[in-house]
């Protein structure tokens, strides 16, 4: 007596594609959503005041240390203090209803609560000062920041990515004097003298201490 | 020597009651999967998930508050979680051992026994598994062991023995189940066609992966057995081995000693005998078994007792020989304190379950008496267990600065963690027992007397030399 019907001999050809295709989704599932290769990429938060950067760096070609002063010299890159927004939102639109927010932060003494789009975990000790004199430029990192009306996160801030550059430099450096300059780009056998060349730490202290 | 008696060998004489047939085989298997289940059998199934819920909630305690809740302290940061681990590991080794060791050996008393304990094994590799996973202060992380590319570049580091535990257990409990799977087809095949209930049909028809018992077949079947076999032998040494690794490559007076590697083997092979022996009496009691397994059978497993509990017993006297040979001064106080320390308890208690209980069965008379074995089985489990325990926690809790000296006590959680892994044996166990064939029908039916092609013609022909792959049961001369 047959217990199973004649069409169960397609079982392991169904099972073998099955296994095959079902195996490669989840895969790339897991690697591409659950990895830290992608998952921040593209990280484009709503923020309480709509600061473009397109307008004060692009168009207005303000340099980015008038705003994040301390970047060559402190680890962390500092978002400016209202004072800084003041300093011409005092005389300039000062009626202007996205600018609410900043004003009642000056009268207020509150804080603007930004949002962070690059966030890297508390146990990665990140340092912008030495990339910058070592001539990573900012767009390297965050993308042409010129042109975004809002900041949105261009790289995965994961350690592969971090280590890439670390193992290979050299594609990634520029001449100091040009670390601010957002269109920078090198030139066909440009061959740069870098001004303080240092040996990226590999190593877990580098960052993980 | 022409027209003389044949030779005697081991194992030789009937595995089976005299006059048990083919169909009585498959009967008294089939039988207890085929028939409800009686209320001793629901009374312990209750008793094991009861206790297997237990562990589910020591588990959720433990993964939501940190292992702190355990007695494990600085010194002392191995203690019943690894304890526990080895001992699981080394009872899942007989039946890797019964299956296929004895089965290279041509021991063919080993039909009785090997589906058995190749459950026991898969069953006591689970329970072991989870200890690797729940003793790190972080489990959610266990993936990182495994060597898979990932966005942060990282790999595991593979000089640790922590990770070749990962692979050896991993593996064996992968191999283990393809060799106790590839072995129970012919039997689901056997339960399929025997039963008319339709949901049974086709599960046991799924199990049996369309088995219908052809020449092919067999020959392709034995093959693969056969490789298994080969296969998982350097595996169970090495398993076991591996696991002694996290103590021997260590620099611990204690555990940086090159004996680890074979000691430990032989402590397997004789904690999981007795495991086998302990579950054996009850099934073979409970369930009728005794046509099958026979004293004989009990007997050949007391004597791999005694033979590997004495090897153990070499062991602990060439540890404390080479830490007075040594001359170093912290191996020397090391095994001092094991024997005179706070644990003394412990140490004596190993040295009399492992080194004087198996001595008894040198008597033919203790070696198949039912009652002692039963107890003496036990008894080498806790000394088994107090073995692990001492290794490991009178290593840690006095080793070379003595600002670092410490004791350890186990916890309620400890104890709930342990228990609820017994639970956890047992609840399988029994699932097992009630659903799948406990004793290999079609390999204890190739040894039965009527097996033997020359079976009939045996009477005249005393020169009749045995067949290679036959069946090792022959009437001897003297009958």
């Amino acid at each position: 007596m047959q217990i199973f019907p004649r069409s169960l001999n397609l079982l392991p050809l169904v099972a073998a594609v099955a296994l095959a295709v079902g195996g490669g989704v989840v895969t790339f599932i897991v690697a591409y959503y659950f990895s830290y290769w992608n998952t921040q990429v593209g990280y484009a938060p709503v923020q309480p005041v709509p600061f473009s950067h397109r307008l004060h760096a692009g168009q207005l070609g303000m340099d980015c240390r008038y705003c994040h002063a301390n970047v060559e010299r402190s680890p962390e890159a500092m978002i400016p203090p209202t004072q800084t927004c003041m300093g011409c939102h005092s005389v300039v639109r000062t009626e202007s209803a996205a600018l609410a927010p900043v004003r009642e932060s000056w009268e207020t003494g509150q804080p603007i609560e930004w949002v962070r789009v690059h966030n890297l975990p508390d146990h990665a000790y990140f340092d912008h000062s030495i990339h910058l004199s070592i001539g990573v430029g900012c767009a390297t990192c965050h993308g042409r920041i010129d042109q975004m009306e809002v900041v949105t996160n261009q790289t995965p801030l994961s350690m592969s990515w971090c280590l890439d550059c670390h193992r290979n430099p050299e594609p990634n450096l520029r001449p100091v004097s040009e670390i601010t300059n957002m269109a920078w780009e090198r030139e066909e056998g440009e061959e740069i003298e870098y001004a303080r060349y240092a040996l990226p730490p590999e190593t877990c202290s580098g960052c993980h201490r | 020597m022409a027209g003389s008696k044949p030779i005697r060998e081991l194992g030789e004489g009937y595995l089976a009651t005299p006059g048990t047939s083919f169909h009585d085989v498959t009967e008294i298997v089939s039988r207890v999967t085929e028939t409800k289940a009686p209320r001793g059998w629901w009374i312990l199934f209750g008793i094991a998930v009861s206790i297997t819920g237990l562990l589910g909630a020591t588990l959720a305690y433990l993964l939501w508050t940190g292992i702190g809740v355990w007695g494990n302290n600085s010194p002392v940061a191995w203690a019943w979680d690894i304890t526990n681990f080895v001992w699981w590991i080394g009872i899942g080794h007989a039946g890797t051992l019964i299956s296929a060791v004895l089965f290279l050996f041509r021991q063919y008393w080993r039909t009785a026994i090997n589906r058995f304990s190749e459950a026991m094994t898969i069953f006591a590799v689970i329970c072991a598994l989870m200890f690797p996973t729940i003793h790190t202060g972080r489990p959610w992380h266990i993936y990182y062991p495994l060597p898979i590319p990932n966005g942060m570049n990282i790999w595991p580091n593979f000089k640790s023995p922590l990770l070749w535990d990962v692979f050896a257990v991993s593996t064996y409990f992968t191999v283990s189940l393809l060799f106790w799977y590839v072995g129970l087809i012919p039997d689901f095949a056997t339960l399929r066609d025997r039963t008319k209930n339709k949901v049974r049909q086709l599960v046991y028809g799924f199990l049996a992966l369309g088995w219908r018992g052809s020449n092919r077949h067999w020959s392709n079947y034995e093959r693969s057995y056969l490789i298994l076999a080969a296969l998982s032998t350097p595996l169970v040494l090495s398993v076991h081995s591996v696991v002694s690794f996290d103590f021997a490559t260590s620099v611990e007076p204690g555990w940086h000693t090159t004996i680890f590697p074979p000691y430990f083997v032989a402590g397997a092979v004789f904690s999981g005998f007795a495991m086998v022996m302990t579950l054996l009496l009850i099934a073979r009691t409970v369930f009728n078994l005794h046509d099958l397994v026979q004293m004989r059978h009990l007997e050949m497993m007391n004597k791999i007792i005694l033979t590997t509990g004495s090897l153990v017993g070499y062991a602990y006297a060439m540890e404390f020989f080479i830490a007075w040979y040594s001359g170093n001064p912290y191996e020397r106080y090391v095994f001092l304190n094991r024997a005179f320390g706070d644990y003394w308890w412990a140490y004596w208690s190993m040295i009399t379950c492992n080194v004087l209980v198996p001595q008894t069965y040198w008597f033919r008379s203790l070696r198949t008496n039912l009652p002692w074995m039963f107890v003496a089985s036990i008894l080498v489990n806790i000394g088994m267990w107090f073995e692990r325990f001492v290794i490991i926690v009178t290593t840690l809790h006095r080793d070379y600065l003595p600002s670092s000296w410490g004791n350890f006590s186990p916890t309620i959680v400890d104890w709930t963690t342990y228990l609820g892994s017994i639970g956890l044996f047992f609840t399988l166990f029994l699932l097992f027992i009630r659903w799948i064939p406990m004793i290999a029908i079609a390999e204890v039916k190739m040894v039965l007397p009527q097996a033997d092609p020359h079976a009939e013609d045996h009477h005249d022909d005393h020169e009749h030399a045995p067949a290679v792959r036959g069946p090792a049961v022959m009437k001897t001369g003297e009958a």
